[in-house]
């Protein structure tokens, strides 16, 4: 079974944004959308290897900072050039004011 | 429509892109790329950088032969097309044979302005190309001095990948400053401070006189009397469009392939994109721009596609342009020497933008420069106020208080 982490507090991101999160060796992006809801995904863009955190949140998709490649980070879909593999995601839960996160 | 399908000249990021393109739209025909290269289509901003310094370099493919098998697009490798019959709707193609096309699209890229110069020989170079990357790469190490003829954006990169391998380093620019062509003086300051600092020796203002090459050694004799001695000399001082093809073809020629808003020629059935054509750049009034940026030639092979379906879709991307040099990022939206005015926005760790403004008050671009992706997320934000013909306060620009995602909803 994997354990729930604790990535941040509920407050640290603003609504329709994104927050970098790195735990054990590997790096994570969290995101609080606009409906104030929160998701997390693998933290580097499939096609460079850049940090998603640095990029733009607009409603449901997250662009990389470097190219532009655009997730939908809800569902880590690819949504067009120059990203073509989707972006893992990861089940998220707000406890007690914490955003929590199960790594796999 | 009748059965020849789509012909694209030119496999890279922009004939590559529109190959995909046109099966992403649901085109069932025939589609064939055609490249000069022996390579899959692949991405060329890595070449004059981490193809430059990583261990193994390697091709960065927009597309692997198993993408491309499924995708029924024919690729036709190391070939070049050598004329355009219009009338018979066929391209002939340098092994003798020829296709037959309903649309064709030329994305035939751009090459490097050759250095007028007597005395060029096998030891000055130019980077265009997977296997002139490689070739450049041979004499990228400690104990070899390069000379890089010009500061633009190829050359600066090409100086950060030597020094991070080692190799002593001199820039050499005829203008007063680098990068004179669409970056302003604040920046293009940032980024030479930056070569000094990492022990590049730029020499700027600084003409050529003569040029010696023996085949081991190049003696670069400067206009002030000065001798630079180096074991190769990369040539970078622009491009220019690989427009012979449809010249032959009489097509219409204007600083690239004449296209019209929805990248079409006069001839309804061939299309232009990327590096070769100049269009009508809609935010700016029209004026006719031709780009050499990586993203416009993504997007443009993408429209391209999806008119040569018939959409009739204008071109309305806002110009964006990135460059890596050591730590540093630097990207601009929009063309900058449409502004009047500037405001500065300062970010964290010595990051800035640049906020180019018209006469009129509108957003016209934004440059920025900063460590890592300091500037990706605003000027991101910028590109997207820049298309909506925004005209945000100064004050709120220049003030790092302000978020520009707010300034997006006014």
């Amino acid at each position: 079974m994997s354990d729930w982490v604790e990535a941040c507090a509920a407050g640290d991101i603003d609504e329709e944004d994104v927050m970098r999160f790195d735990h054990a060796g590997r790096t994570f992006a969290i995101y609080r959308s606009p409906d104030d809801e929160y998701f997390a995904t693998d933290g580097l863009c499939t096609h460079e290897k850049v940090h998603l955190a640095d990029g733009l949140v607009m409603d449901d998709i997250i662009e990389c900072p470097k190219h532009n490649g655009r997730f939908n980070y809800k569902t880590g879909a690819a949504r067009g050039a120059p990203v073509c593999v989707n972006l893992k995601t990861y089940p998220v839960k707000v406890d007690a004011g914490k955003v929590l996160i199960q790594i796999g | 429509m009748a059965m020849a399908g789509m012909v694209i000249i030119g496999a890279g990021e922009c004939g590559g892109r529109a190959a995909l393109a046109l099966r992403d739209l649901g085109f069932e025909g025939s589609v064939t790329l055609v490249g000069d290269e022996p390579h899959l289509p692949y991405e060329r901003p890595p070449l004059s950088k981490e193809a430059m310094t990583g261990d193994a370099p390697a091709i960065k493919a927009i597309a692997g032969d198993e993408l491309l098998a499924e995708r029924s697009i024919r690729h036709n490798r190391s070939v070049r097309a050598t004329a355009i019959d219009r009338p018979a709707h066929q391209v002939q193609l340098s092994d003798g044979s020829s296709l037959g096309y309903d649309k064709l699209l030329l994305a035939t890229g751009s090459m490097p302005r050759k250095l007028p110069m007597p005395g060029l020989g096998s030891r000055c170079v130019y980077l265009r190309t997977f296997n002139d990357a490689l070739a450049i790469r041979a004499h990228l190490s400690a104990g070899n001095h390069v000379a890089v003829i010009g500061g633009g954006f190829i050359g600066l990169e090409l100086a950060a990948a030597a020094r991070k391998l080692g190799a002593t380093v001199t820039v050499i620019e005829a203008q007063s400053r680098i990068l004179m062509r669409g970056v302003p003086a604040e920046i293009a300051e940032v980024i030479h401070r930056a070569h000094e600092a990492e022990g590049v020796t730029m020499l700027t203002g600084q003409g050529i006189a003569a040029i010696a090459d023996n085949g081991l050694k190049v003696t670069l004799t400067l206009a002030g009397g000065r001798e630079v001695i180096a074991d190769l000399a990369v040539i970078g001082i622009g491009a220019v469009p690989v427009t012979a093809l449809a010249a032959e073809a009489g097509l219409a020629i204007d600083n690239g392939v004449a296209v019209d808003d929805r990248l079409q020629t006069e001839d309804p059935d061939i299309f232009a994109a990327g590096d070769c054509c100049s269009f009508p750049l809609a935010i700016y009034g029209g004026r006719r721009v031709r780009l050499e940026a990586w993203r416009n030639a993504q997007e443009q092979g993408a429209l391209a596609a999806k008119n040569m379906l018939g959409a009739g879709e204008a071109h309305a991307a806002v110009p964006w342009f990135w460059s890596d040099q050591y730590g540093l990022t630097l990207q601009i939206a929009g063309l900058s020497d449409e502004g009047s005015a500037t405001v500065r926005r300062d970010l964290d760790d010595g990051a800035f933008i640049l906020f180019h403004m018209s006469g009129d008050g509108r957003l016209v671009a934004a440059s920025g420069i900063g460590p890592g992706n300091a500037v990706a997320r605003d000027i991101r934000l910028a590109e997207m106020l820049i298309a909506k013909r925004a005209s945000p306060a100064p004050e709120a620009l220049g003030s790092q208080a302000v978020k520009l995602k707010s300034l997006l909803a006014a």
